[in-house]
Protein backbone atom coordinates (compact mmCIF):
# COMPACT_ATOMS: atom_id res chain seq x y z
CA UNK A 1 0.00 0.00 0.00
CA UNK A 2 1.69 3.45 -0.80
CA UNK A 3 0.78 6.24 0.52
CA UNK A 4 1.18 9.40 0.97
CA UNK A 5 2.31 10.59 4.41
CA UNK A 6 -0.28 13.53 4.73
CA UNK A 7 -0.44 13.23 8.98
CA UNK A 8 1.82 15.78 10.42
CA UNK A 9 1.50 13.92 14.10
CA UNK A 10 2.75 11.12 12.27
CA UNK A 11 5.74 12.55 10.76
CA UNK A 12 6.99 14.15 13.56
CA UNK A 13 5.97 11.70 16.14
CA UNK A 14 8.26 9.37 13.95
CA UNK A 15 11.12 11.50 14.01
CA UNK A 16 10.86 12.28 17.65
CA UNK A 17 10.02 8.90 18.23
CA UNK A 18 13.41 7.35 16.27
CA UNK A 19 15.70 10.14 17.81
CA UNK A 20 14.70 9.07 21.13
CA UNK A 21 15.14 5.31 20.63
CA UNK A 22 18.40 5.53 18.87
CA UNK A 23 19.64 6.98 21.81
CA UNK A 24 18.19 4.95 24.29
CA UNK A 25 19.57 1.68 22.30
CA UNK A 26 23.01 3.94 22.55
CA UNK A 27 22.38 4.09 25.89
CA UNK A 28 22.54 0.43 26.34
CA UNK A 29 25.41 -0.76 24.77
CA UNK A 30 27.80 2.92 25.21
CA UNK A 31 27.53 5.76 27.85
CA UNK A 32 30.09 8.34 27.65
CA UNK A 33 31.14 7.26 31.76
CA UNK A 34 29.79 4.88 33.53
CA UNK A 35 26.87 5.25 35.06
CA UNK A 36 27.46 4.12 38.59
CA UNK A 37 30.59 5.72 39.03
CA UNK A 38 31.27 8.16 41.51
CA UNK A 39 33.29 11.22 41.37
CA UNK A 40 33.73 12.78 44.98
CA UNK A 41 35.21 15.82 43.17
CA UNK A 42 32.55 16.48 40.93
CA UNK A 43 29.44 16.58 43.00
CA UNK A 44 26.86 18.74 41.85
CA UNK A 45 28.59 20.52 38.86
CA UNK A 46 26.64 22.04 36.42
CA UNK A 47 26.57 21.05 32.62
CA UNK A 48 29.78 21.49 30.94
CA UNK A 49 31.90 20.25 28.31
CA UNK A 50 32.77 16.69 29.71
CA UNK A 51 29.69 16.36 31.76
CA UNK A 52 27.06 17.92 28.75
CA UNK A 53 24.04 17.30 31.80
CA UNK A 54 26.03 18.11 34.65
CA UNK A 55 26.43 15.49 37.33
CA UNK A 56 24.81 14.47 40.66
CA UNK A 57 24.94 14.51 44.11
CA UNK A 58 27.38 11.60 44.08
CA UNK A 59 29.38 12.78 41.10
CA UNK A 60 27.81 10.46 38.53
CA UNK A 61 27.17 11.67 35.04
CA UNK A 62 23.72 12.78 34.57
CA UNK A 63 23.83 12.12 30.30
CA UNK A 64 25.16 8.44 31.29
CA UNK A 65 22.41 8.01 33.71
CA UNK A 66 19.74 9.03 31.35
CA UNK A 67 20.58 6.97 28.70
CA UNK A 68 20.74 3.91 31.00
CA UNK A 69 18.02 5.07 33.19
CA UNK A 70 15.61 5.74 29.83
CA UNK A 71 16.70 1.91 28.64
CA UNK A 72 15.31 0.44 32.01
CA UNK A 73 12.03 2.86 31.72
CA UNK A 74 11.77 1.68 28.14
CA UNK A 75 12.36 -2.17 28.44
CA UNK A 76 9.45 -1.51 31.48
CA UNK A 77 7.10 -0.08 29.60
CA UNK A 78 7.50 -2.60 26.30
CA UNK A 79 7.41 -5.33 28.56
CA UNK A 80 4.60 -3.86 30.16
CA UNK A 81 2.50 -3.34 26.86
CA UNK A 82 3.58 -6.93 25.42
CA UNK A 83 1.93 -8.33 28.87
CA UNK A 84 -0.73 -6.17 28.70
CA UNK A 85 -1.48 -5.98 24.94
CA UNK A 86 -1.36 -9.98 24.79
CA UNK A 87 -3.83 -10.71 27.14
CA UNK A 88 -6.18 -8.01 26.34
CA UNK A 89 -6.04 -8.49 22.39
CA UNK A 90 -6.87 -11.73 23.30
CA UNK A 91 -9.47 -11.43 26.33
CA UNK A 92 -10.74 -8.46 23.49
CA UNK A 93 -10.99 -10.72 20.64
CA UNK A 94 -12.79 -13.79 22.40
CA UNK A 95 -15.17 -10.99 24.27
CA UNK A 96 -15.78 -9.46 21.01
CA UNK A 97 -16.30 -12.15 18.50
CA UNK A 98 -18.31 -14.57 20.60
CA UNK A 99 -20.37 -12.09 22.84
CA UNK A 100 -22.69 -14.26 25.82
CA UNK A 101 -21.89 -15.55 28.94
CA UNK A 102 -18.12 -15.12 28.12
CA UNK A 103 -18.12 -12.00 27.21
CA UNK A 104 -20.32 -11.29 30.26
CA UNK A 105 -17.71 -12.96 32.74
CA UNK A 106 -14.52 -11.63 31.08
CA UNK A 107 -15.71 -8.02 31.28
CA UNK A 108 -16.67 -7.99 34.51
CA UNK A 109 -13.50 -8.79 35.46
CA UNK A 110 -12.03 -6.55 33.31
CA UNK A 111 -14.43 -3.64 34.72
CA UNK A 112 -13.18 -4.48 38.12
CA UNK A 113 -9.81 -4.13 37.11
CA UNK A 114 -10.57 -0.91 35.48
CA UNK A 115 -12.51 0.35 38.41
CA UNK A 116 -8.74 1.11 40.06
CA UNK A 117 -6.09 3.37 38.84
CA UNK A 118 -3.66 1.37 37.31
CA UNK A 119 -0.96 2.66 39.31
CA UNK A 120 -3.10 1.33 42.62
CA UNK A 121 -3.61 -1.67 41.16
CA UNK A 122 0.28 -2.11 40.43
CA UNK A 123 1.23 -0.72 43.67
CA UNK A 124 -0.68 -3.41 45.26
CA UNK A 125 0.67 -6.41 43.39
CA UNK A 126 4.16 -4.67 44.46
CA UNK A 127 3.34 -5.18 47.89
CA UNK A 128 2.49 -8.46 47.30
CA UNK A 129 5.48 -9.59 45.31
CA UNK A 130 7.84 -7.15 46.64
CA UNK A 131 9.75 -4.38 44.52
CA UNK A 132 12.18 -4.97 41.34
CA UNK A 133 12.42 -4.25 37.99
CA UNK A 134 10.07 -7.48 36.32
CA UNK A 135 7.39 -7.77 39.43
CA UNK A 136 6.97 -4.08 38.18
CA UNK A 137 6.98 -5.33 34.16
CA UNK A 138 4.32 -7.97 35.62
CA UNK A 139 2.37 -5.75 38.06
CA UNK A 140 1.67 -2.87 35.41
CA UNK A 141 1.09 -5.69 32.83
CA UNK A 142 -1.73 -7.38 34.70
CA UNK A 143 -3.04 -3.23 35.27
CA UNK A 144 -3.14 -2.39 31.74
CA UNK A 145 -5.14 -5.11 30.50
CA UNK A 146 -8.31 -3.38 30.64
CA UNK A 147 -7.51 -0.75 28.49
CA UNK A 148 -6.77 -2.97 25.58
CA UNK A 149 -9.26 -5.64 25.91
CA UNK A 150 -11.56 -2.57 25.91
CA UNK A 151 -10.25 -1.51 22.56
CA UNK A 152 -9.83 -4.90 20.79
CA UNK A 153 -13.59 -6.10 22.17
CA UNK A 154 -15.12 -2.78 20.92
CA UNK A 155 -13.21 -2.86 17.40
CA UNK A 156 -13.99 -7.07 17.12
CA UNK A 157 -17.89 -6.36 17.90
CA UNK A 158 -18.18 -3.65 14.92
CA UNK A 159 -16.03 -6.14 12.61
CA UNK A 160 -17.69 -9.45 13.21
CA UNK A 161 -20.73 -8.38 11.81
CA UNK A 162 -19.15 -7.39 8.21
CA UNK A 163 -19.72 -9.07 4.98
CA UNK A 164 -16.26 -9.77 4.64
CA UNK A 165 -15.95 -12.09 7.74
CA UNK A 166 -19.62 -13.65 7.18
CA UNK A 167 -18.04 -14.73 3.52
CA UNK A 168 -15.23 -15.89 5.14
CA UNK A 169 -17.38 -18.08 7.70
CA UNK A 170 -19.25 -19.17 4.47
CA UNK A 171 -15.96 -20.37 2.26
CA UNK A 172 -15.77 -22.60 5.94
CA UNK A 173 -12.80 -20.52 7.43
CA UNK A 174 -11.73 -21.95 10.77
CA UNK A 175 -12.59 -19.71 13.77
CA UNK A 176 -8.74 -18.89 14.78
CA UNK A 177 -7.94 -18.09 11.45
CA UNK A 178 -11.20 -15.06 11.05
CA UNK A 179 -10.33 -14.02 14.43
CA UNK A 180 -6.24 -13.49 13.52
CA UNK A 181 -6.19 -13.44 10.08
CA UNK A 182 -8.87 -11.81 8.50
CA UNK A 183 -10.14 -9.42 11.89
CA UNK A 184 -7.31 -8.71 13.52
CA UNK A 185 -5.32 -6.56 10.43
CA UNK A 186 -8.31 -4.70 10.15
CA UNK A 187 -8.24 -3.13 13.65
CA UNK A 188 -4.09 -2.59 13.73
CA UNK A 189 -4.48 1.30 13.45
CA UNK A 190 -6.55 1.35 16.56
CA UNK A 191 -4.49 -1.32 18.22
CA UNK A 192 -0.92 0.27 17.48
CA UNK A 193 -2.15 4.03 18.56
CA UNK A 194 -3.97 2.41 21.51
CA UNK A 195 -0.57 0.17 22.56
CA UNK A 196 1.09 3.99 21.41
CA UNK A 197 -0.81 5.69 24.07
CA UNK A 198 -0.52 2.47 26.35
CA UNK A 199 3.47 2.76 26.51
CA UNK A 200 3.24 6.30 27.53
CA UNK A 201 0.96 5.56 30.47
CA UNK A 202 3.66 2.59 31.11
CA UNK A 203 6.60 5.31 31.53
CA UNK A 204 4.51 7.14 33.25
CA UNK A 205 3.50 4.94 35.32
CA UNK A 206 7.16 3.19 35.81
CA UNK A 207 8.17 6.58 36.64
CA UNK A 208 5.63 7.36 39.42
CA UNK A 209 6.51 4.06 40.71
CA UNK A 210 10.34 4.33 40.81
CA UNK A 211 9.54 8.00 42.09
CA UNK A 212 7.77 6.76 45.44
CA UNK A 213 10.58 3.92 45.60
CA UNK A 214 9.23 0.87 44.55
CA UNK A 215 10.55 0.55 41.21
CA UNK A 216 13.73 -0.26 39.81
CA UNK A 217 15.94 -0.33 42.61
CA UNK A 218 19.33 1.74 43.16
CA UNK A 219 22.02 1.73 42.16
CA UNK A 220 20.19 1.12 38.44
CA UNK A 221 19.05 4.52 37.38
CA UNK A 222 15.59 5.01 35.43
CA UNK A 223 14.15 8.34 34.20
CA UNK A 224 11.15 8.23 37.61
CA UNK A 225 14.17 7.22 40.00
CA UNK A 226 16.24 9.98 38.96
CA UNK A 227 13.67 12.45 39.07
CA UNK A 228 12.64 11.24 42.78
CA UNK A 229 16.41 11.58 43.49
CA UNK A 230 16.76 14.92 42.45
CA UNK A 231 13.75 16.17 44.16
CA UNK A 232 16.36 17.17 47.31
CA UNK A 233 18.84 19.20 45.22
CA UNK A 234 16.16 20.88 42.75
CA UNK A 235 18.08 24.61 44.35
CA UNK A 236 21.55 23.65 43.77
CA UNK A 237 21.41 21.35 41.50
CA UNK A 238 18.26 22.29 38.91
CA UNK A 239 20.29 19.74 35.97
CA UNK A 240 19.83 16.70 38.11
CA UNK A 241 15.69 17.13 37.74
CA UNK A 242 15.58 18.97 34.27
CA UNK A 243 17.09 16.75 32.23
CA UNK A 244 15.94 13.64 32.93
CA UNK A 245 12.61 15.23 32.95
CA UNK A 246 13.15 16.75 29.61
CA UNK A 247 14.02 12.99 28.09
CA UNK A 248 10.79 11.91 29.44
CA UNK A 249 8.32 14.71 28.13
CA UNK A 250 10.20 14.06 24.94
CA UNK A 251 10.06 10.28 24.52
CA UNK A 252 6.20 10.85 25.82
CA UNK A 253 5.96 13.11 23.03
CA UNK A 254 7.19 11.39 20.36
CA UNK A 255 5.68 8.22 21.15
CA UNK A 256 2.19 10.26 21.80
CA UNK A 257 2.23 12.00 18.39
CA UNK A 258 2.72 8.81 16.54
CA UNK A 259 -0.10 6.94 18.36
CA UNK A 260 -1.90 9.95 17.22
CA UNK A 261 -0.32 9.95 13.71
CA UNK A 262 -1.05 6.30 13.01
CA UNK A 263 -5.35 6.97 13.57
CA UNK A 264 -4.96 9.81 11.36
CA UNK A 265 -2.86 8.11 8.39
CA UNK A 266 -3.97 4.82 8.67
CA UNK A 267 -7.81 4.62 10.25
CA UNK A 268 -9.06 7.18 7.53
CA UNK A 269 -10.98 4.58 6.30
CA UNK A 270 -13.47 4.14 8.69
CA UNK B 1 -32.78 -32.90 -8.10
CA UNK B 2 -29.55 -31.23 -6.41
CA UNK B 3 -30.96 -28.44 -3.58
CA UNK B 4 -33.93 -29.96 -1.95
CA UNK B 5 -35.70 -27.56 0.61
CA UNK B 6 -38.24 -29.25 2.38
CA UNK B 7 -40.90 -27.61 4.67
CA UNK B 8 -38.28 -25.10 6.43
CA UNK B 9 -39.32 -23.26 9.20
CA UNK B 10 -37.08 -20.73 11.02
CA UNK B 11 -38.13 -18.07 14.42
CA UNK B 12 -36.34 -15.69 15.58
CA UNK B 13 -36.65 -15.86 19.74
CA UNK B 14 -35.96 -12.68 21.34
CA UNK B 15 -36.17 -12.96 25.06
CA UNK B 16 -40.08 -14.31 25.37
CA UNK B 17 -40.77 -13.13 22.12
CA UNK B 18 -41.05 -15.49 19.45
CA UNK B 19 -40.56 -14.46 15.43
CA UNK B 20 -41.39 -16.71 12.70
CA UNK B 21 -39.15 -15.51 9.63
CA UNK B 22 -39.32 -18.69 7.52
CA UNK B 23 -42.67 -20.90 7.41
CA UNK B 24 -42.83 -24.17 6.02
CA UNK B 25 -41.26 -22.81 2.84
CA UNK B 26 -40.15 -25.89 0.03
CA UNK B 27 -38.65 -25.72 -3.28
CA UNK B 28 -35.85 -27.29 -5.37
CA UNK B 29 -33.34 -26.16 -7.69
CA UNK B 30 -32.50 -28.43 -9.98
CA UNK B 31 -28.54 -29.25 -11.35
CA UNK B 32 -28.00 -26.62 -13.76
CA UNK B 33 -31.18 -23.86 -13.13
CA UNK B 34 -31.21 -20.77 -11.61
CA UNK B 35 -34.09 -19.82 -9.22
CA UNK B 36 -34.83 -16.61 -8.53
CA UNK B 37 -36.28 -16.12 -4.71
CA UNK B 38 -38.26 -12.73 -4.80
CA UNK B 39 -40.18 -10.76 -2.38
CA UNK B 40 -39.70 -7.77 -0.16
CA UNK B 41 -37.35 -7.06 2.54
CA UNK B 42 -38.37 -8.98 5.75
CA UNK B 43 -40.10 -11.90 3.68
CA UNK B 44 -37.26 -14.35 4.58
CA UNK B 45 -35.39 -14.96 1.85
CA UNK B 46 -32.15 -13.92 3.02
CA UNK B 47 -32.75 -16.33 6.19
CA UNK B 48 -33.29 -18.94 3.78
CA UNK B 49 -30.60 -18.49 1.71
CA UNK B 50 -28.35 -17.94 4.91
CA UNK B 51 -29.73 -21.25 6.68
CA UNK B 52 -28.96 -23.24 3.36
CA UNK B 53 -25.20 -22.04 3.44
CA UNK B 54 -25.03 -23.39 7.05
CA UNK B 55 -25.06 -19.49 8.91
CA UNK B 56 -28.05 -19.59 10.85
CA UNK B 57 -27.98 -16.15 13.13
CA UNK B 58 -27.37 -16.84 16.84
CA UNK B 59 -30.98 -15.88 18.19
CA UNK B 60 -32.26 -17.55 15.18
CA UNK B 61 -33.99 -21.43 15.86
CA UNK B 62 -35.07 -24.23 13.04
CA UNK B 63 -38.01 -25.32 14.26
CA UNK B 64 -37.80 -28.26 11.09
CA UNK B 65 -37.15 -29.20 7.78
CA UNK B 66 -34.83 -30.21 5.88
CA UNK B 67 -32.34 -29.26 3.28
CA UNK B 68 -31.05 -31.64 0.69
CA UNK B 69 -27.72 -31.69 -1.29
CA UNK B 70 -27.97 -34.14 -3.12
CA UNK B 71 -27.64 -36.94 -1.00
CA UNK B 72 -26.97 -35.06 1.96
CA UNK B 73 -29.44 -33.31 4.48
CA UNK B 74 -27.33 -30.04 5.16
CA UNK B 75 -29.10 -29.38 9.03
CA UNK B 76 -27.56 -32.69 9.91
CA UNK B 77 -24.27 -32.19 9.34
CA UNK B 78 -21.84 -30.87 12.19
CA UNK B 79 -20.13 -27.90 12.43
CA UNK B 80 -17.29 -29.60 10.99
CA UNK B 81 -18.24 -31.28 8.17
CA UNK B 82 -20.25 -28.29 7.29
CA UNK B 83 -17.10 -26.63 6.78
CA UNK B 84 -16.33 -28.75 4.21
CA UNK B 85 -19.17 -28.43 2.06
CA UNK B 86 -19.03 -24.07 2.75
CA UNK B 87 -17.09 -23.07 -0.22
CA UNK B 88 -16.12 -26.04 -1.71
CA UNK B 89 -19.94 -27.25 -2.95
CA UNK B 90 -22.03 -24.10 -2.23
CA UNK B 91 -20.43 -20.73 -3.05
CA UNK B 92 -22.20 -17.29 -1.89
CA UNK B 93 -21.77 -13.63 -2.61
CA UNK B 94 -23.40 -10.87 -1.16
CA UNK B 95 -25.16 -7.37 -1.93
CA UNK B 96 -22.76 -4.99 -0.42
CA UNK B 97 -19.26 -5.51 -2.84
CA UNK B 98 -17.73 -2.38 -0.82
CA UNK B 99 -18.10 -4.45 2.81
CA UNK B 100 -17.65 -8.08 1.13
CA UNK B 101 -14.05 -7.92 0.71
CA UNK B 102 -11.54 -7.82 3.42
CA UNK B 103 -9.88 -4.29 2.95
CA UNK B 104 -6.47 -5.37 4.55
CA UNK B 105 -6.04 -8.61 2.12
CA UNK B 106 -4.76 -8.91 -1.41
CA UNK B 107 -7.36 -9.56 -3.82
CA UNK B 108 -5.23 -12.96 -4.76
CA UNK B 109 -4.81 -14.04 -0.91
CA UNK B 110 -8.84 -13.82 -0.38
CA UNK B 111 -9.63 -15.54 -4.03
CA UNK B 112 -7.49 -18.05 -2.81
CA UNK B 113 -8.78 -18.15 0.66
CA UNK B 114 -10.59 -21.41 -0.15
CA UNK B 115 -8.56 -23.30 -1.77
CA UNK B 116 -6.34 -23.33 0.76
CA UNK B 117 -8.67 -24.71 3.41
CA UNK B 118 -10.40 -27.48 0.58
CA UNK B 119 -8.02 -29.84 0.15
CA UNK B 120 -9.37 -31.09 -3.14
CA UNK B 121 -10.83 -28.47 -4.76
CA UNK B 122 -12.38 -29.19 -8.22
CA UNK B 123 -12.43 -32.40 -6.66
CA UNK B 124 -15.09 -33.51 -9.43
CA UNK B 125 -13.30 -33.29 -12.37
CA UNK B 126 -9.97 -34.66 -10.63
CA UNK B 127 -8.48 -31.24 -10.56
CA UNK B 128 -7.55 -31.70 -13.96
CA UNK B 129 -7.39 -28.23 -14.44
CA UNK B 130 -4.76 -27.35 -12.21
CA UNK B 131 -2.10 -30.62 -13.23
CA UNK B 132 -1.50 -31.27 -10.10
CA UNK B 133 -2.41 -35.18 -8.81
CA UNK B 134 -5.58 -35.40 -6.65
CA UNK B 135 -5.37 -35.93 -3.00
CA UNK B 136 -2.36 -33.97 -2.26
CA UNK B 137 -2.18 -30.56 -0.54
CA UNK B 138 -2.12 -27.71 -3.70
CA UNK B 139 1.33 -25.79 -3.48
CA UNK B 140 1.08 -22.07 -3.58
CA UNK B 141 1.95 -21.96 -7.45
CA UNK B 142 -0.87 -24.48 -8.45
CA UNK B 143 -2.95 -22.15 -5.78
CA UNK B 144 -2.14 -18.69 -7.66
CA UNK B 145 -2.90 -20.27 -10.68
CA UNK B 146 -6.33 -21.20 -10.20
CA UNK B 147 -6.74 -17.79 -8.76
CA UNK B 148 -5.94 -15.92 -11.12
CA UNK B 149 -8.03 -18.45 -13.58
CA UNK B 150 -10.77 -17.49 -11.73
CA UNK B 151 -10.44 -13.89 -12.13
CA UNK B 152 -9.98 -14.10 -15.48
CA UNK B 153 -13.52 -16.47 -15.72
CA UNK B 154 -15.25 -13.56 -14.05
CA UNK B 155 -13.91 -11.49 -17.06
CA UNK B 156 -11.75 -9.04 -15.43
CA UNK B 157 -8.69 -7.55 -17.01
CA UNK B 158 -4.71 -8.25 -16.12
CA UNK B 159 -5.57 -10.62 -13.46
CA UNK B 160 -1.59 -11.26 -12.63
CA UNK B 161 -1.71 -7.25 -11.88
CA UNK B 162 -5.19 -7.54 -9.92
CA UNK B 163 -3.96 -10.40 -7.44
CA UNK B 164 -1.62 -7.88 -5.95
CA UNK B 165 -4.16 -4.90 -5.61
CA UNK B 166 -6.06 -4.36 -2.39
CA UNK B 167 -10.24 -4.18 -2.67
CA UNK B 168 -10.02 -0.23 -2.64
CA UNK B 169 -8.09 0.10 -5.81
CA UNK B 170 -11.13 -1.25 -7.51
CA UNK B 171 -14.82 -0.25 -8.25
CA UNK B 172 -17.58 -1.95 -7.25
CA UNK B 173 -17.95 -3.38 -10.27
CA UNK B 174 -14.56 -5.17 -9.97
CA UNK B 175 -15.34 -6.36 -6.38
CA UNK B 176 -18.58 -7.98 -7.11
CA UNK B 177 -16.67 -9.64 -9.55
CA UNK B 178 -13.79 -10.43 -7.29
CA UNK B 179 -16.52 -11.81 -4.64
CA UNK B 180 -17.77 -14.26 -7.87
CA UNK B 181 -14.47 -15.61 -8.60
CA UNK B 182 -14.25 -16.36 -4.91
CA UNK B 183 -17.04 -18.02 -4.78
CA UNK B 184 -16.39 -19.81 -7.62
CA UNK B 185 -13.04 -20.64 -7.17
CA UNK B 186 -13.73 -24.63 -6.07
CA UNK B 187 -16.54 -24.59 -8.69
CA UNK B 188 -19.17 -25.18 -6.00
CA UNK B 189 -22.38 -26.75 -7.30
CA UNK B 190 -24.64 -24.10 -6.02
CA UNK B 191 -24.01 -20.14 -5.79
CA UNK B 192 -25.87 -18.39 -3.69
CA UNK B 193 -26.27 -14.83 -4.99
CA UNK B 194 -27.82 -12.61 -2.05
CA UNK B 195 -29.11 -9.40 -4.51
CA UNK B 196 -25.76 -9.23 -6.12
CA UNK B 197 -26.35 -6.17 -8.13
CA UNK B 198 -28.71 -4.23 -5.98
CA UNK B 199 -25.80 -2.16 -5.04
CA UNK B 200 -24.61 -1.52 -8.70
CA UNK B 201 -25.60 0.99 -11.24
CA UNK B 202 -27.84 -0.69 -13.81
CA UNK B 203 -25.10 -0.73 -16.50
CA UNK B 204 -22.86 -2.59 -14.15
CA UNK B 205 -25.95 -5.04 -12.81
CA UNK B 206 -26.42 -5.98 -16.67
CA UNK B 207 -22.76 -7.08 -17.17
CA UNK B 208 -22.97 -8.91 -13.54
CA UNK B 209 -26.39 -10.87 -15.05
CA UNK B 210 -24.74 -11.75 -17.98
CA UNK B 211 -21.59 -13.52 -16.44
CA UNK B 212 -23.71 -15.11 -13.94
CA UNK B 213 -25.45 -17.15 -16.83
CA UNK B 214 -22.62 -17.38 -18.40
CA UNK B 215 -21.36 -18.92 -15.69
CA UNK B 216 -24.27 -21.12 -15.08
CA UNK B 217 -24.21 -22.35 -18.47
CA UNK B 218 -20.41 -23.08 -18.66
CA UNK B 219 -20.13 -24.94 -15.57
CA UNK B 220 -23.58 -25.81 -14.93
CA UNK B 221 -23.08 -24.62 -11.95
CA UNK B 222 -26.81 -24.04 -10.15
CA UNK B 223 -27.73 -20.68 -8.33
CA UNK B 224 -30.20 -19.68 -6.05
CA UNK B 225 -30.78 -15.80 -7.01
CA UNK B 226 -32.37 -13.87 -4.42
CA UNK B 227 -33.54 -10.35 -5.17
CA UNK B 228 -36.10 -7.95 -5.06
CA UNK B 229 -36.07 -6.95 -8.54
CA UNK B 230 -38.73 -9.34 -10.29
CA UNK B 231 -37.37 -7.58 -13.87
CA UNK B 232 -33.66 -8.47 -13.16
CA UNK B 233 -35.44 -12.35 -11.70
CA UNK B 234 -37.36 -12.24 -15.08
CA UNK B 235 -34.25 -11.48 -17.62
CA UNK B 236 -31.80 -14.38 -15.46
CA UNK B 237 -33.61 -17.22 -13.88
CA UNK B 238 -35.76 -20.24 -15.25
CA UNK B 239 -37.93 -20.81 -12.41
CA UNK B 240 -39.11 -18.11 -9.49
CA UNK B 241 -40.27 -18.70 -6.00
CA UNK B 242 -42.43 -15.41 -4.32
CA UNK B 243 -42.25 -15.02 -0.49
CA UNK B 244 -44.30 -13.09 1.71
CA UNK B 245 -43.93 -12.80 5.56
CA UNK B 246 -42.14 -15.96 5.62
CA UNK B 247 -44.02 -17.70 3.42
CA UNK B 248 -44.60 -19.15 -0.08
CA UNK B 249 -46.65 -17.07 -2.21
CA UNK B 250 -46.28 -18.73 -5.62
CA UNK B 251 -43.51 -20.76 -7.73
CA UNK B 252 -43.17 -21.79 -11.02
CA UNK B 253 -41.58 -21.48 -14.04
CA UNK B 254 -40.53 -17.65 -14.80
CA UNK B 255 -42.35 -16.92 -18.24
CA UNK B 256 -45.60 -18.77 -16.82
CA UNK B 257 -45.75 -16.31 -13.34
CA UNK B 258 -44.92 -13.44 -15.36
CA UNK B 259 -47.50 -14.01 -17.82
CA UNK B 260 -49.94 -15.61 -15.32
CA UNK B 261 -49.49 -14.76 -12.10
CA UNK B 262 -51.86 -16.77 -9.87
CA UNK B 263 -51.93 -15.36 -6.90
CA UNK B 264 -52.94 -11.03 -5.63
CA UNK B 265 -49.99 -10.77 -4.33
CA UNK B 266 -47.70 -11.20 -7.42
CA UNK B 267 -49.65 -9.37 -9.64
CA UNK B 268 -49.15 -6.47 -7.63
CA UNK B 269 -45.42 -7.10 -7.25
CA UNK B 270 -45.51 -7.55 -11.36
CA UNK B 271 -47.34 -4.16 -11.57
CA UNK B 272 -44.85 -2.10 -9.66
CA UNK B 273 -42.92 -2.86 -11.98
CA UNK B 274 -41.56 1.12 -13.24
CA UNK B 275 -43.18 1.47 -16.04
CA UNK B 276 -41.92 3.12 -19.70
CA UNK B 277 -39.66 6.04 -17.70
CA UNK B 278 -38.38 8.62 -19.57
CA UNK B 279 -34.88 6.90 -19.21
CA UNK B 280 -36.55 3.95 -20.39
CA UNK B 281 -37.91 6.00 -23.60
CA UNK B 282 -34.42 7.58 -23.91
CA UNK B 283 -33.10 4.09 -24.57
CA UNK B 284 -35.92 2.76 -26.80
CA UNK B 285 -34.90 5.13 -28.88
CA UNK B 286 -31.28 4.38 -28.90
CA UNK B 287 -32.22 0.82 -29.72
CA UNK B 288 -34.25 1.71 -32.68
CA UNK B 289 -31.46 3.86 -33.91
CA UNK B 290 -29.19 1.38 -33.56
CA UNK B 291 -31.42 -1.22 -35.51
CA UNK B 292 -31.95 1.61 -38.19
CA UNK B 293 -27.87 1.61 -38.43
CA UNK B 294 -28.36 5.17 -37.58
CA UNK B 295 -25.43 6.68 -35.40
CA UNK B 296 -26.68 7.39 -32.09
CA UNK B 297 -25.25 9.58 -29.30
CA UNK B 298 -24.97 6.83 -26.91
CA UNK B 299 -21.69 5.55 -27.37
CA UNK B 300 -20.31 9.15 -27.26
CA UNK B 301 -20.72 8.73 -23.14
CA UNK B 302 -18.26 5.82 -23.52
CA UNK B 303 -19.91 4.33 -20.59
CA UNK B 304 -20.56 0.78 -20.89
CA UNK B 305 -23.87 1.48 -19.17
CA UNK B 306 -25.62 2.45 -22.79
CA UNK B 307 -23.74 -0.29 -24.82
CA UNK B 308 -25.00 -2.98 -22.62
CA UNK B 309 -28.46 -1.70 -22.41
CA UNK B 310 -28.87 -1.99 -26.14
Amino acid sequence: MKRKLTSHNFILGAVITAIMLSLILLGFVWTPYDPEAMQGSLKLHGPSLTHPFGTDQFGRDILSRVLSGAGSTLLIALGTILLGGIIGILAGALTGYFGGWLDEGLMRVNDALAAFPSVLLALVMIALLGPGTYKVMLALGIAFIPSFARIVRGEFLRLREMDYVTSAKLIGVSTPRILFVHILPNILPALLSALAIGFNNAVLAEASMSYLGIGVQPPDASLGRMLSESQTYLAGGPWCAVFPGLFLVLLILGVGLLGEGILDQFGGGR
Amino acid sequence: MMLKVENLSIHFEDRSEKEEVVKNVSFAVEAGDILGIVGESGSGKTMTALTIAGLLKKHAVLDGGRIWLDDTDLLTLSEKEMRRIQGNEIGMIFQEPMTALNPTMRIGKQVEEALLLHDRPWGREGRKDSGAAAGKKMTKAERRQLALRALEEVELENPGELYRKYPYELSGGMRQRVMIAAAMVCRPKLLIADEPTTALDVGTQESILNLLKKLNRKYGMSILFISHNLRVVNTLCSRVLVMKDGQTVEEGECREIFENPQSEYTRELIAAIPARTRENRYYDLLRRKKKAGEPFAGKDFGSQSCKCLL
